[in-house]
């Protein structure tokens, strides 16, 4: 991805940033011209709990350039609780305790660096969903 | 709007071509489909492919192939749609002849995928998918597909050996193929000991990396007699072409376990071509991974949902069971050079019609269908031919 791409995106990648739709009430992420559960005009932006569970996942053994230094990774399809569903790596956990249906919360952490001198992009993942302290 | 048939088809060996640039190959199969074609006389060439720009620095294709292959002043352009450019590309050389638009058109699907390093490989495949909202998190194709087989198996209690028919089918089938990549059977312990790629896609669930050429030359049925002047055994008509999409990334699909697009795209040709599936006497599904083949089946109506994986445990899928498929390899044991595939399902599709598989050769073949997916289902484009 280019540096203009990561720009444009960075309110996706560090907060969920999507939408609600203002005719049909469901969230959307990413944010999109027109709502494709309803095809009016999508809008006004709303952010994401973060909070969802694992649709389905995959621990991947090949992999593609960028991304050789962190094989082999688990990326997963999460659901998020507002509706919509994402792609992203899960971290913080082994690869034996994955499984479909397990909550989820997403937390920032690097994506993938570009060599010694190129950037470092950073977005979601999702990790356990933590117990909340009493 | 006129009937259209394939006059003449042409094919490279699917394989490691080094020693050959994407130029020498799309050659070969167009060269070999003018002759058996018996014409010279070209309209326009059509070119599928998907990663020329991305993994040779090449784009301008078609005209640079067009020039190669001595086609001078000819309409020249490349289709891209992913996996699914092969089939797109023949859509559009189908269109233009069946518009009256052009008299004969070639039509040519190729892929270079092995000059560059497996790493650029795959990202160059996962241009296919959402660039920002799915491979920016490092998922490749087989992970996609993963994705989808590993809810699959959740969903419909389908065992981790459920889907080993798919990939002993093709390669049984792909030994009667001389231009296979993969000429061998294997046994049910080499698909059971094969490396994982992706959990829980191994190697054996998954079609290989290589390079490949196809190409088909089509005219109007009611001319195909000025052509067909002995070169070849007998022109094959387009009963049915179609085409549909669904949503680019796998995560935004109202039903991820589901071809929607192939659902669709399959449900028009059958009305165009006036046929059931209970007509078609053979498949050539889009294997590229062998969940891909219980989805296609489903979506086509061979199998209730859930229920795809059924047809391999059962060798419903053999040459001489209820439904044929990949019957001279599929992608799993032909190979998948991604543009060019759906150009190579047509042609072997041709050389079942014309009972000319040899050794792979379905008895009594007068309908054949093949389907070609590009994406995770994103792009599903259908063709059904007959003699």
């Amino acid at each position: 991805m280019s540096i203009a791409s990561l720009w444009r995106t960075r309110q996706q990648r560090y907060s969920l940033q999507g939408e609600i739709c203002p005719d049909c009430s469901r969230a959307i992420f990413p944010p999109r011209d027109v709502c494709p559960y309803c095809s009016e005009a999508a809008g006004p932006l709303h952010t994401m709990s973060g909070r969802g569970e694992v649709y389905s996942y995959t621990k991947m053994f090949n992999v593609p350039d960028g991304f050789l230094a962190q094989r082999p990774y688990t990326v997963a399809l999460v659901k998020l609780e507002e509706g919509p569903m994402v792609t992203a790596q899960l971290t913080d956990i082994s690869d034996e305790d994955v499984e479909i249906g397990m909550p989820v919360e997403m937390v920032t952490r690097k994506l993938r660096e570009e060599g010694d001198s190129g950037e470092i992009v950073y977005g979601y993942k999702f990790r356990p969903l933590l117990a909340a302290a009493d | 709007m006129r009937d259209v048939s394939i006059i003449g088809i042409g094919q490279m060996p699917v394989g490691e071509h080094w020693d050959l640039s994407i130029r020498h190959i799309a050659h070969h199969a167009i060269d070999a489909a003018l002759k058996e074609a018996g014409t010279e006389q070209v309209g326009a060439l059509f070119v599928g492919n998907m990663l020329s720009g991305n993994l040779l620095q090449q784009e301008h294709l078609a005209t640079l192939i067009a020039d190669f292959s001595g086609l001078r002043n000819v309409e020249a352009a490349k289709i891209e749609a992913a996996c699914a450019s092969g089939a797109s590309a023949l859509r559009i050389g189908y269109m233009a002849v069946a518009s009256g638009m052009h008299e004969v058109v070639v039509v040519c699907g190729v892929e270079k995928m092995t000059d560059t390093s497996g790493g650029s490989t795959t990202a160059g495949l996962a241009t296919a998918a959402d660039a920002e909202y799915e491979a920016a998190h490092g998922v490749t194709f087989v992970g996609l597909n993963a994705l989808i087989m590993q809810r699959y198996m959740y969903e419909f209690d389908a065992p981790m050996d459920g889907f080993a028919g798919f990939s002993i089918n093709a390669h049984r089938n792909g030994a009667r193929n001389v231009n296979a990549m993969f000429q061998k059977p294997i046994s049910l312990d080499t698909y059971l000991n094969a490396p994982m790629i992706a959990t829980p896609i191994n190697i054996m669930d998954s079609s290989p990396i290589c390079d490949g050429a196809a190409a088909v030359v089509l005219a109007a049925s009611e001319q195909e007699g000025a052509y067909v002047t002995g070169h070849h055994p007998g022109a094959v008509r387009i009963l049915a072409s179609s085409s549909a999409n669904d949503t680019i990334a796998l995560h935004d699909r109202k039903d991820p376990l589901f071809l929607e697009a192939a659902y669709v795209s399959s449900q028009k040709a059958y009305l165009q071509g006036g046929v059931t599936p209970a007509d078609i006497d053979f498949f050539e599904v889009h294997d590229a991974f062998t969940i891909m083949t219980a989805l296609s089946l489903e979506a086509t109506g061979y199998a209730r949902r859930g229920e795809g994986w059924h047809l391999a445990a059962d060798d419903a899928i053999g040459p001489d069971g209820r439904i044929p498929i990949s019957t001279l390899g599929g992608l799993k044991s032909r190979g998948h050079p991604v543009g060019a595939t759906g150009i190579y399902q047509v042609a072997e599709a041709v050389q079942q019609l014309r009972g000319e598989a040899g050794q792979g050769q379905i008895a009594d073949a007068a309908i054949g269908m093949t389907q070609n997916i590009g994406g995770s289902g994103a792009t599903i484009v259908t063709h059904i031919l007959g003699g």
